[in-house]
């Protein structure tokens, strides 16, 4: 056990009791909150795993700007117990569904990675060696090899600017 | 748009539409804040009051003080002129016949045996200065009494009443002084 | 493996709690003589004296204040959800102060041999780790705002809410200037590049280079800090008290603190970024190192940090006495259709010099 390991079990073990809280708490409000705290942990091992930039972005990204908005909204709709729609049984019988297909998917892709990959055998984290989270090599990764998704992703981003626009101007 | 000027000093509104640099806003806020760093190093004319008293004038209306004469009688004679002027009706009295060992304590015959200006209701105007005819009420330049209670600021007769030339010259000779100034004007 | 713990530097450890206490504690205090000097600005400004009473000058003022709210009674509304109530002002203080962490204070010391840098943590990727923090400092005022449960509070929480995501878009921009200009987002390289600048460093500050940049920067660091005339999450005359409305004793304490410690930051991060950090303008450190000793470099250069800050907090307090509360679409309208576009034509004109000069 080093310093990092005990870090790794710790963000982990945060990691999964605030993703369960999300789901648990009665409260919207307090599964938001639940979910930054999720963003946070995550963050934590992105610094782990060395990709210093990566755990920054997520930060200012997901938990500065997408959370406040989304605590934003749920603040205004002023959710409670009282007001909370009856849900269809269909709907919550496809949400199973859909959430334990996800669910065997990825117990698959960690099982099979503990046996067949021989690369990712036993080895919880990259314990800051990985050096392709920092930022220089993001950016010549962004910017040579993956140019063209790149470019196309800024071209999606621009188009729901322009649609947010319109949306917003027919008022 | 001819309307009556009463001052020289109005100023006619300027409600031409904003100019590129008015417009930026910024020009504008630089000329607020140079208003405001003149206003940093300027002269203070702040009073501490407490340590530093302004100076009033003579004519100043502060709290009542009630006159004695030279030998230290007191020359209220319960006439009530003062409250039937005072238009707050904050004085009250009550009189009592002097008797004859007590001509070393009062000017006239009939005295006030009770005397009380309720500082709650007065307005400070000096009218009781005015209606007296016995110099017997002035308004000295004491001001901002303060109290726990609001009986505290019904003043008796012991609490206004100018210090014994007698026994206390000097405080005696102060608060004349004050009278006198105020008997000139 | 199992020794890791044991092989860890201790002293380095030892050196950076050190550290990290001093600048926590240098904050707090900088903060408490920040609201005197809030006070004494206004006063001076508006012809008065100001607070006079505690001490020779009133200079103990700020301890009187604090000793108030430390014996008013702490009220947590019963509507309120206690934890959260809490937790809003623990948070505003927390990220108020965790900026601190990535600010070159000063030259490296030299202590029994050792290099003593004065800055908690050199990462490289600090000015983006302090929009990090900067980005999660809303949670605060939001997260008190909504447990409050208070119709003004909520809504002043969320007019801070979209107040601080409006403005760090421009302040973001007007940055990536700097970063273009000094290739990095490390703090150090960022003061270094400055400092080797003419006229022992003057000549090197990014001020005079990217003049546009600070003025946007600046702008969107006041509307950051919710001060006048960006001060709408507590405009009084609207919403009574704005977030903190329900908040007393020492909870309201850290609201206005944590308030005080970001105009602080903000101004040592504009100070380190714009106007060339620790750098001592007309003389270069290296030679006046070898002729008074590195220590005594590094508390000049810490002063120099610190004059800088202090001039940009009193120009704060000379808007925030100087220029009326903007209304919420005019605050909007310059974060959204001016500052923006003034940034981004700031950001594509510094490129193409740099691209210019470099070919």
């Amino acid at each position: 056990m080093n310093l990092v390991h005990i870090l790794f079990w710790f963000l982990s073990a945060l990691t999964l009791f605030s993703a369960l809280m999300v789901i648990l708490s009665k409260n919207p409000v307090h599964s938001v909150l639940w979910l930054i705290l999720v963003f946070f942990a995550i963050s934590g091992h992105y610094v782990l795993l060395n990709a210093q930039f990566l755990a920054i972005v997520n930060l200012i990204v997901y938990a500065g700007a997408i959370m406040v908005l989304f605590l934003f909204v749920i603040m205004l709709l002023n959710l409670n117990k009282e007001t909370e729609p009856k849900k269809n049984v269909w709907m919550k019988l496809a949400g199973t569904i859909a959430g334990g297909c996800f669910l065997i998917s990825v117990t698959n892709v960690i099982y099979n990675a503990q046996t067949s990959s021989a690369e990712l055998v036993n080895k919880t984290t990259l314990m800051g060696k990985g050096s392709i989270g920092l930022i220089e090599n993001l950016g010549k990764t962004l910017f040579t090899d993956y140019v063209i998704p790149f470019e196309i992703s800024s071209v999606l981003f621009l188009s729901a600017m322009v649609g947010a626009v319109i949306i917003g101007k027919k008022k | 748009m001819n309307q009556i000027q009463y001052t020289n000093r109005a100023k006619a509104v300027d409600r031409r539409p904003l100019n590129f640099i008015e417009r930026l806003y910024l020009w504008n806020i630089f000329i607020g804040m140079f208003i405001t760093i003149k206003h940093f190093f300027k002269k203070k004319p702040t009073v501490q009051y407490p340590e530093q008293v302004r100076e009033v004038g003579t004519a100043y209306r502060g709290l009542h003080i009630l006159n004695r004469d030279e030998e230290g009688r007191e020359r209220c004679t319960a006439c009530g002129l003062c409250a039937v002027a005072c238009p707050a009706e904050a004085i009250s009295m009550e009189a009592a016949e002097r008797l004859d060992d007590e001509e070393h304590l009062y000017r006239e015959e009939k005295y006030a045996a009770k005397y009380e200006i309720n500082m709650l209701r007065c307005i400070f105007c000096g009218l009781c200065e005015d209606a007296c005819p016995k110099d017997a009420i002035y308004l000295s330049h004491t001001f901002t009494p303060t109290n726990y209670h609001r009986k505290g600021l019904i003043y008796k007769k012991e609490d206004m009443l100018i210090p014994n030339p007698k026994t206390q010259p000097e405080e005696y000779a102060k608060a004349k002084g004050l009278i006198d100034d105020k008997k000139k004007k | 493996m199992n020794i890791y713990l044991l092989a860890i530097d201790w002293w380095f450890i030892i050196e950076k709690l050190v550290l990290i206490a001093l600048i926590v504690t240098l904050c707090l205090i900088i903060a408490m003589y920040e609201t005197y000097g809030e006070r004494k600005v206004a006063a001076f400004i508006q012809d008065r004296i100001g607070p006079n009473r505690a001490g020779p000058f009133g200079i103990l003022q700020p301890l009187a204040d604090g000793g108030k709210l430390f014996f008013k009674e702490e009220i947590i509304p019963l509507t309120s959800s206690k934890y959260l109530f809490v937790l809003g002002p623990t948070l505003a203080m927390i990220t108020a102060l965790l900026t601190s962490a990535v600010i070159p204070w000063g030259t490296s010391l030299e202590i029994g041999g050792r290099n003593v840098a004065l800055q908690v943590a050199d990462i490289n990727i600090g000015v983006l780790y302090i929009f990090a923090v900067v980005s999660i400092g809303v949670y605060g005022i939001m997260i008190g705002a909504w447990s409050s449960n208070n119709k003004f509070s909520l809504l002043s929480g969320l007019r801070a809410a979209s107040q601080m995501i409006s403005y760090e878009l421009a302040m973001g921009l007007a940055l990536i200037a700097i970063l273009m200009m000094s290739g990095s987002l490390q703090m150090s390289v960022i003061v270094n590049k400055q400092m080797s600048g003419a006229l022992g460093g003057f000549g090197g500050w990014n001020i005079w280079y990217q003049p546009l940049g600070f003025l946007v920067f600046f702008t969107c660091a006041l509307a950051e800090c919710n001060r006048t005339p960006f001060d709408l999450p507590e405009a009084e005359s609207e919403l009574n008290f704005g977030y903190h409305q329900e908040y007393s004793s020492m909870k309201l304490g850290f609201y206005l603190f944590a308030e005080y410690i970001n105009m602080f930051m903000s101004c040592i991060l504009m100070a380190t970024l714009f106007l060339g950090g620790y750098d001592i303008p007309f003389v270069n450190e290296t030679t006046l190192a070898a002729h008074i000793g590195q220590n005594w470099v590094a508390l000049l250069s810490f002063l120099s940090l610190l004059a800088k800050a202090f001039f940009l907090v009193f120009v704060f307090m000379w808007i925030r006495w100087t220029v009326p509360r903007f209304r919420f679409d005019q605050l909007m309208h310059l974060g959204w259709k001016k500052l923006i576009p003034l940034a981004l034509a700031n950001m594509v004109i510094t490129a193409a010099l740099i691209l210019w000069m470099n070919s």
